[in-house]
Parts: C-alpha cells; structure tokens; sequence
C-alpha cells in the first residue's frame, strides 16, 4: 500500500517537472548529451593490466602496467563560430581497472555541432585545494597529502630496464604549483569530424589514449633512469609529452 | 479526452502536495499506531565517504539491528552451541580473536586469520579474497562452514524458532514471528553495518584542540603517508603505507570511492606465493595469484596477529616484512621503490631502524578506544 502511494507520489512529480520544463522551452535552447569514451592503448596495443606481454617505448625500454588511471576534467566543446559549451563540475577519472569509468556521458549539451573539444588532463588548481571532493574526485590513492592535491595520471608496473629499483615503475603524476605545475590542457584534432547533438541521437566519440606517448615527444623517458616519478620537475617531463599527443580522437559514432 | 487528462494530472498534483504534506509531518510525529519496525539514524561520520550505498530490500530498522546484535553472540547458530559470530569477532580485539588462526565449532583451524569487523559499510567485497559481495550473503558462509559453526542455516532456523526470546523479535523487525534464514541474514547485516569506528587517536589529533601526536608519531605519520621522492622532493622519506591503507578516506583500506558504493581493489603485498592464492581463488585470473583484500589499519595494534594467515604476531614484524623481505618478483610495484641509503637503512624500502619505530608508533594512533568499548556492539547475554 505504502509502495502503491509512493508510485502515485512520484508519478505526480513527474508530471509537475515536465510541466516546468516545457514551460522553459520557449527561451532555452533543446538539449541532448554526448557519449566519451576513452581506449587505453600502447600504440596499437590496447592496453591490458597485468599482461605478461610487454608494451615497448620509442626509445626500446619494454615495460607491463600494472595500474593506469588519469583524470579528465574542464570537458569544453566549441562551435564553428568560435563560442563554447562549458559543461559545469566535470570531472572523471578514467581507471584501466574499471571498465565503467572508461565511458561516460555528458548530458545537457545544447543541440548543434560542435567542431572542437578541449578538456584538461588532470584536476583544475582550484579543485585541488578545495574542501571535501565527491564522486571522481573523493579522497584515496589519487591524491597526496602535504598540500600537493592530486595526483593525475598514474602509471605502475614493471620494466626489465628499471633494475636498479627492483624492477618496479612508478609515474605520479601532479603537482599544480610553478614551477611543477602539471595540469594540462588538450585540444586533440578534429581531423575536420563534427559531433553532431542532436534531439534523440547522442553521438559517441571515442578518443584513444596512448602510454607510449608519455615517454616519447618534447622529452625522452629512459626507465633505467627515470622510474619513480612522484610530482616535481620530471613530472613536468611526462606531462609535456602527454599534452603533445597522449589523446587522439579515433572516431565518432552516431552523427 | 485532453481536458480529462488535465483534470488527472491536477488530481495528481494536489494528492502529491497533500502526501508531502503527510510526508513531512510523519517526520515529526511518528505513527504510533503502525506496526512497522522504526528506521534506524545512521548517521556517517563526516570523515568517512558519504557515497555508501545501502540494499534497498534490508532497510536498517532499530528492531532489526538489537536483533542482529543478539543473534551475532547467539551461540544457538553453531552446531553445539558453544560458539557465535563473537566468538571469533571479539569487541575488546576490534571484532578479532588474537589467533593465528581462527579454530572452529570442532577444533579444526581456518586456512585464514579472523578479520577485524568495523567500517563494513565502506567494503563492497568482504572476507580476505572479496568472495563474498555482501553482508547478507557473507554470514551463510562462517556459520555453515564445517570448520567453522558448522551448522545448517536451516538448522539454526529451527532452534532459533522454538526459544521464546526470538519469535517476537523477528515480528517487530519484519512482521512475522515465523522465522527465516533471510531474516536472520538481514538481522545481521544489519547489525553489522552499525559497526562504524570514527574515533581513533589520530582523527582527535586532527580536531583543533585536540590531543597532539607524539614527536615519534608525527614522524611516523609522515613515513606512512609518503611515497619515497613524494611531490618531486628528492629527500622525502615514505613507507608508501597509503598507497593501499588509504588515509586519506579514513578506511585506511583500498576501497576507491571514485565510482558509486566503492570498488574494492586487491594487492600483492610481496609475501611468497603459498598454497592460499587470495584473490585466484575467486576469480581464477592469473594475474590475481597471491593478491588479497586490503585490511584497514583502523585498531591494529588490537587485531594481532597479522596477514591473511596471522603469520605475523608484532607491528613490528609486518614493518619488516614491508622494508626487508618482500619477494620482489610477485610484490606490487610500489614495494619496490626504494628511500636513498642513509645511515642504519636495511632492505628494499630503505627504512632505519628508528623510522620503523616511528612507523608503528604512528599506527597505534589508529585505535578508536570508544569503538572497542561502545555499549551497543557488546554481548547483551
């Protein structure tokens, strides 16, 4: 009875809000969403944890990841004539151990076409300060201690060119002070695509994200001489390399 | 047809204003004329992770909870009625039982150690290979498990039903005085779930005006936090405790609350591979040989010994374990960053001997002496 109620309560909720916004209809623009997803690759490798194959750098060092997690936050989509949907409190960390981090959606994105994307790889300096975090951003093994906030991208695993840590690599990746600040921002090649939203039809765009590029670009990363990378200068070295070609857009479905 | 609609959809309208109205008021005044067992406050100490999620089909009832406190230290549920859920999961150990080993209804010893029960809201998995995936189903497997209580359900179902303390506790937890294995499942889980410990010596610290910690302790606290080259800073010294014991949650587990209820996450903690392969065992994946669930640290220094098989009986034999004897081949990766050589380091991690202590004086900071001693988790027989 106390069920049947409720059905009713929520029922007649549903019907007010509908109402409320169809109200707004008139002076707001329609509204559809966009679907993210994110490939974690080694080249053309996509990437598996804990895989006894190993993945092979640009310069020749074999290595096996172990964890591999990045933030992407800031998400920005940008029309052709120049003006920008900011989508508000976006922040998602993308977890090769979890398969459902890897997608997600962004909703409330004005209908139109949208000819480049831009978000940040990492966490905002502002969030990195500020108060109790939820969701993607709640406190654990993504976030140091001492006033350093988070840690951005992480990258473990194993290297046989990392003798001299016992073979362990370890590639934290943060800090949002100068001169270390790692905090980047990407806008990858639109390769001249459109994401076009829609009423009723969410494209999927699906950008691939290569480990390989972290150790190759502006600078080289060697494992027998860099494999315990926690913030600072060297950080700063990784994160260069990602904002100059981590993220590729592969395609987008559904326009 | 239209205007009918409309008229349904304004009927709907006013009956939902008037039920939040009664909504509101039943807030207020509760009901005493109904018959359904009373919501119980749980209240989330703010520190914790607020995203826990709560099964729908057990809501937690104060009726619900004092019966699952009676029936955890409910001797009736093993086969000869000497041992309960307590027996094993003693309040004064944090819900431990100082052995090795955990030893049954018969005398026969567990492969594993006890687990310390607290914070059970915050585990999606439990048990040390996260076979289990909630508290409902969990407590099947300890009391039917023939080196444990050793005891059908079914049985304790039976024995349970002919007391006259139980049938009229079971009707005001869930309507039936006819008891049944789920309900006294729930009952327990219920009761479980109430374990919060949110109190140690290290939160007070952290209250302004609160006890301070020890010289030893704040160095110590430092080592667990750190990562050795923390922050890009060369001479930073760390233990990389955290990296699986996050506190910076509090639970000191690795659950990661990035997605919704959390998402348990297993290590290798670089003992050798024994005939106990955790994780493997679960999900038969190769890379998850040897990897275990990660215990909290909240209250250790009460639940010696320590690992999955209480191999060790001292912090300070887990510190060395960590610091000098981790099998380099199977270990995660982060046991195998080493601190620079100073004077007196020892092993991978690189540790001295004075900054172990400072690294178990630390963790004793962790015991929540209000938990252990709280009226509403002890025996009430």
């Amino acid at each position: 009875m106390k069920f049947l109620k409720y059905t009713t309560l929520f029922l007649s909720l549903l019907t007010l809000s509908a109402a409320v916004t169809s109200c707004d209809d008139d002076d707001s623009p329609s509204l559809g969403a966009i679907d993210m997803e994110f490939e974690n690759v080694a080249g053309s490798t996509a990437i598996q944890l804990n895989s006894t194959t190993p993945y092979t750098t640009a310069a020749g060092d074999q290595f096996t990841i172990t964890t591999l997690r990045y933030y992407i936050s800031n998400i920005k989509l940008k029309r052709a004539d120049g003006t920008e949907f900011v989508q508000p409190d976006s922040y998602y960390l993308i977890d090769q151990g979890i398969e459902s981090s890897r997608k997600f959606s962004i909703p409330n994105v004005p209908i139109g076409d949208y000819s480049g994307i831009t978000f940040t790889v990492g966490v905002d300096s502002v969030r990195n300060v500020s108060g109790a975090q939820t969701g993607a951003l709640s406190p654990g093994d993504m976030f140091w201690t001492w006033n350093s906030g988070y840690i951005y991208t992480k990258l473990e695993g194993r290297s046989p060119q990392s003798s001299n840590l016992n073979g362990g690599i370890i590639f934290h990746i943060g800090g949002f002070k100068s001169p270390n600040n790692t905090i980047r921002t990407v806008s990858p090649a639109m390769n001249n695509n459109m994401i076009q939203v829609r009423e009723g039809r969410t494209p999927e765009v699906h950008f691939k994200a290569d480990v390989l590029k972290m150790f190759t670009g502006p600078n080289t990363i060697r494992f027998a001489a860099s494999n315990n990378i926690m913030g600072g200068p060297d950080a700063v070295k990784v994160a260069n390399n990602q904002a100059a070609g981590m993220f590729t857009l592969d395609h987008i479905h559904g326009n | 047809m239209l205007a009918s609609n409309t008229r349904r959809n304004a009927k709907l309208l006013v009956s939902a204003l008037i039920m939040l109205t009664i909504a509101s008021c039943e807030k207020k005044t509760p009901q005493p004329a109904a018959p359904a067992a009373t919501p119980y406050n749980l209240v989330l100490p703010t520190q914790l992770p607020q995203a826990v999620i709560l099964p729908t089909n057990n809501p937690m009832t104060v009726e619900g909870v004092e019966l699952g406190r009676k029936l955890f230290y409910e001797v009736k549920l093993s086969s000869n009625n000497t041992m309960s859920c307590g027996s094993c999961h003693q309040q004064s150990k944090a819900f431990t039982d100082g052995r090795v080993k955990a030893i049954g209804v018969d005398g026969i010893a567990h492969q594993r150690n006890a687990m310390s029960l607290v914070n059970l809201l915050w585990e999606p998995n439990l048990n040390w290979d996260g076979a289990a995936t909630s508290l409902e189903t969990q407590a099947r497997v300890p009391l039917e498990n023939p080196i444990e209580m050793h005891q059908r359900l079914t049985d304790g179902v039976s024995k349970l039903q002919q007391t006259s303390l139980y049938p009229p506790l079971f009707a005001a937890a869930f309507g039936s005085s006819t008891i049944t294995e789920d309900n006294v499942l729930k009952a327990l889980a219920q009761f479980e779930r109430t374990l919060i410990s949110s109190n140690s010596r290290y939160e007070k610290s952290l209250v302004p005006g609160g006890p301070a910690l020890t010289l030893d302790e704040q160095k110590g606290k430092i080592l667990f936090f750190n990562h050795p080259g923390e922050s890009g800073n060369s001479n930073a010294r760390g233990g990389s405790c955290d990296h699986c014991h996050s506190g910076n949650n509090y639970l000191f587990t690795s659950t990661n609350f990035t997605t919704p209820g959390g998402t348990t996450q297993y290590f290798n903690n670089g003992l050798a591979l024994s005939a106990d392969l955790g994780r493997f065992g679960v999900t038969r994946v190769a890379a998850d040989r040897g990897k275990f669930r990660v215990p909290t640290l909240r209250n250790i220094a009460l639940t010696a010994p320590y690992m999955h098989d209480g191999r060790f009986q001292t912090l300070e034999e887990v510190v060395d374990h960590y610091n000098e004897h981790i099998d380099i081949n199977t270990a995660d990766p982060i046991l195998l960053v080493s601190n620079p050589t100073i004077n007196g380091s020892l092993g991978l991690i690189k540790l001295t001997a004075t900054e172990k202590r400072q690294l178990v004086a630390f963790l004793r900071t962790l015991t929540d002496s209000t938990f252990i001693k709280d009226p509403r988790f002890s025996n009430p027989f």
